[in-house]
């Protein structure tokens, strides 16, 4: 049975609907990432299980249990808000330490456990700094550990790397997976940046406009995205406009000068989207001429006009000669690579 | 950078403030320093004002317990009018604060509106609504029965401190408003998630936070109550002095300029020396909130 669960949750704001029609089951001890631009309504679902915002519609269960019946003094989650919202009157341990006095953990009990948690966060020492002389990573820290010392069976994250600069956040992410691992506590994570959603995550709800586009691990979602939204979001991608030819046996997939043995279930016009990376230069595929050729180090990225317009394409820098700027090539890759949907627009 | 860079540029901050530097002595260090002087000289009835150099006015405050019931009332009355307007000032900015858009401008609007209106006015309105039998409110519950004689408002202690409080308070307000600008909108979500009842969450968490805003907000009550002078005046009248009115009737009334004068200093160097000192006593008290 599915420990954290949300029935066709919805969120409506005048007439406004933020979130609609959100149904989702979440294993214990399963990390999950709502991944999504500003605006897809993945803050105010995770407000809503926090219990900050009532849904308009739909159900939130904990272990079978109605959640949104519960005050959020008495939900029992673990929440790490963007701004930390640390107690600047509290020294770090006062602030770790607040949940379990609001639980009536003896004193005894309490400074022990609030030692383990700063230490689990490596923040042993730090224990009597005020938030306010502390570096943001270390903040973020202290939130962590406030979160997680009152064991709580969910714990809901808010952005809580997107204040820290490129390197720390970095840091902070093997760090969060590796604590999240050790305490083995379900986690949400609320996140515009696909890149901690993936690194992070064992599976993705992607979410745009207040839906959900598509759930699945960090792989399916990469390799296999439902929608163009979820392929155009999670990292770079190629989407050529193609059609199934039904004309010849057996049906072929085109585009352009690319052919392949059309997938089952589709007809008509189609998009066909490829990774920049799984894209090859061979002697068949589609016509292309490169118009840039940039050298990143460990890759080459090319920028090509392709018979379906734009195309990018990565090769790893694998020291064997590449076409040059000007050089007629053609494209190609394999059918497991791509990804075919119906076109909508034609 | 050259010699002369290095002293055009040593000079340049004094060239540049020198015009308020000179308006600031001129209207306030210079007036100020000649009250000071004027308290040590003497006065009689007939001679007028002797330009000699004599403590006879601060012997006389000193000495004669009139001048200590007097700053001990003026301090009294700052005192509780300052406790008024936390009371009521600190938890009117936090809902105020927790107010939606509209509502917010509409209610600040109300609350800020008294500071267009003259202090007189203000003060005259208590006195229409509770001055002895002609006061609107005393004639009211007097024809209903409720009550046999007038309110005591007027020239009481109360009265005064009451139509203070209503003068100081939107000081008070905005001190506290701007202390709840700078909390984390998130922070009582943090505490609520933590298992904090709002009870406990005003205590523990808003409390601590907005105290500096009150306290800073209480210097400037205090101060400026504690050197009032239309309201005491209007609702204390000559039967209840306070400092300020003291001095105003030593100047204008006796004429004896040295003595107000030394009230005036006093009242002062008191107020300065008060404020100061409440001030590092708090900015120590809450250096990490401040920081």
């Amino acid at each position: 049975m599915a420990y954290l669960e949300l029935d066709r949750v919805a969120k409506q704001f005048g007439t406004q609907t933020v979130v609609d029609d959100f149904s989702l089951s979440v294993g214990k001890g399963e990390f999950i990432s709502f991944l999504g631009p500003s605006g897809c309504g993945k803050t105010t679902t995770l407000q809503m299980i926090a219990g900050f915002l009532d849904p308009t519609r739909g159900a939130i269960r904990l272990e079978g249990k109605d959640l949104t019946a519960i005050h959020p003094a008495k939900r029992g989650l673990g929440i790490v808000f963007q701004s930390y919202a640390l107690f600047p009157h509290m020294t770090a341990a006062e602030n770790v330490a607040f949940g379990l006095e609001m639980r009536g953990v003896p004193r005894n009990e309490r400074a022990e456990r609030v030692r383990a948690a700063l230490a689990m966060v490596g923040l042993a020492g730090y224990e009597d700094r005020h938030p306010r002389r502390m570096s943001g990573g270390q903040q973020q820290r202290v939130a962590l550990a406030r979160a997680l010392v009152i064991k709580p069976s969910v714990l809901l994250l808010d952005e809580p790397l997107s204040n820290l600069d490129a390197k720390l956040r970095e840091e902070m992410q093997i760090e969060l997976r590796q604590i999240q691992r050790t305490v083995g506590t379900t986690t949400i994570l609320v996140t515009h940046d696909q890149n901690e959603a993936m690194s992070l995550s064992d599976r993705i709800v992607v979410m745009s406009q207040g839906k959900i586009e598509q759930i699945g691990t960090p792989q399916q979602t990469y390799e296999k995205p439902a929608s163009a939204f979820v392929s155009q979001f999670l990292g770079k991608t190629n989407d050529f406009a193609g059609t199934i030819d039904r004309t010849v046996a057996p049906t072929q997939l085109v585009a352009g000068s690319w052919r392949a043995p059309a997938p089952a279930g589709l007809g008509g016009p189609v998009t066909v989207s490829v990774r920049p990376e799984r894209i090859g230069f061979g002697d068949t595929g589609l016509g292309a001429k490169i118009i840039t050729r940039i050298f990143q180090g460990n890759h080459w990225l090319f920028q090509c006009d392709s018979e379906c317009g734009p195309a990018i394409v990565i090769r790893q820098n694998d020291g064997k000669a590449q076409p040059a700027e000007g050089d007629a090539v053609r494209l190609t890759w394999r059918a497991e690579d791509m990804s075919v949907r119906a076109r909508a627009d034609a | 950078m050259s010699m002369a860079a290095e002293e055009r540029s040593l000079r340049a901050p004094w060239v540049l403030t020198a015009p308020a530097l000179m308006l600031f002595v001129g209207v306030l260090l210079i007036p100020l320093a000649m009250t000071v002087m004027l308290s040590f000289h003497d006065w009689g009835q007939y001679k007028g004002i002797e330009p000699v150099f004599i403590l006879k006015n601060w012997h006389e405050i000193a000495t004669d317990p009139y001048y200590a019931e007097m700053f001990w009332r003026t301090f009294r009355i700052a005192i509780l009018t300052t406790l008024l307007t936390a009371l009521l000032g600190a938890p009117e900015a936090y809902i105020l604060n927790r107010m939606s858009g509209r509502w917010k401008s509409f209610f600040l609007l109300v609350i800020l509106g008294p500071l267009l209106i003259s202090v007189v006015a203000r003060t005259l309105g208590w006195a229409l609504l509770f001055g002895g039998n002609n006061g609107l409110v005393n004639k009211l519950l007097m024809s209903l029965g409720l009550i046999g004689s007038p309110i005591p408002f007027m020239f009481t202690e109360t009265g005064v401190v009451i139509a203070l409080a209503h003068v100081m308070m939107p000081f008070m307000v905005l001190s506290v408003w701007a202390a709840l600008q700078r909390l984390d909108p998130q922070i009582e979500n943090a505490a609520m998630s933590l298992g904090a009842g709002p009870a406990t969450i005003i205590r523990r968490i808003i409390m601590p936070q907005i105290m500096p805003g009150v306290l800073s907000g209480a210097i400037i009550v205090f101060s400026l109550s504690a050197s009032a002078f239309a309201t005491p005046a209007i609702i204390g009248g000559r039967r209840l002095k306070v400092a300020a009115t003291l001095a105003y009737d030593e100047f204008l009334n006796t004429l004896n300029w040295p003595l107000g004068a030394a009230v005036a200093t006093l009242l002062l160097v008191a107020l300065v020396l008060i404020v100061v000192g409440s001030n590092a006593l708090i900015e120590r008290r809450y250096a990490e909130v401040f920081r």
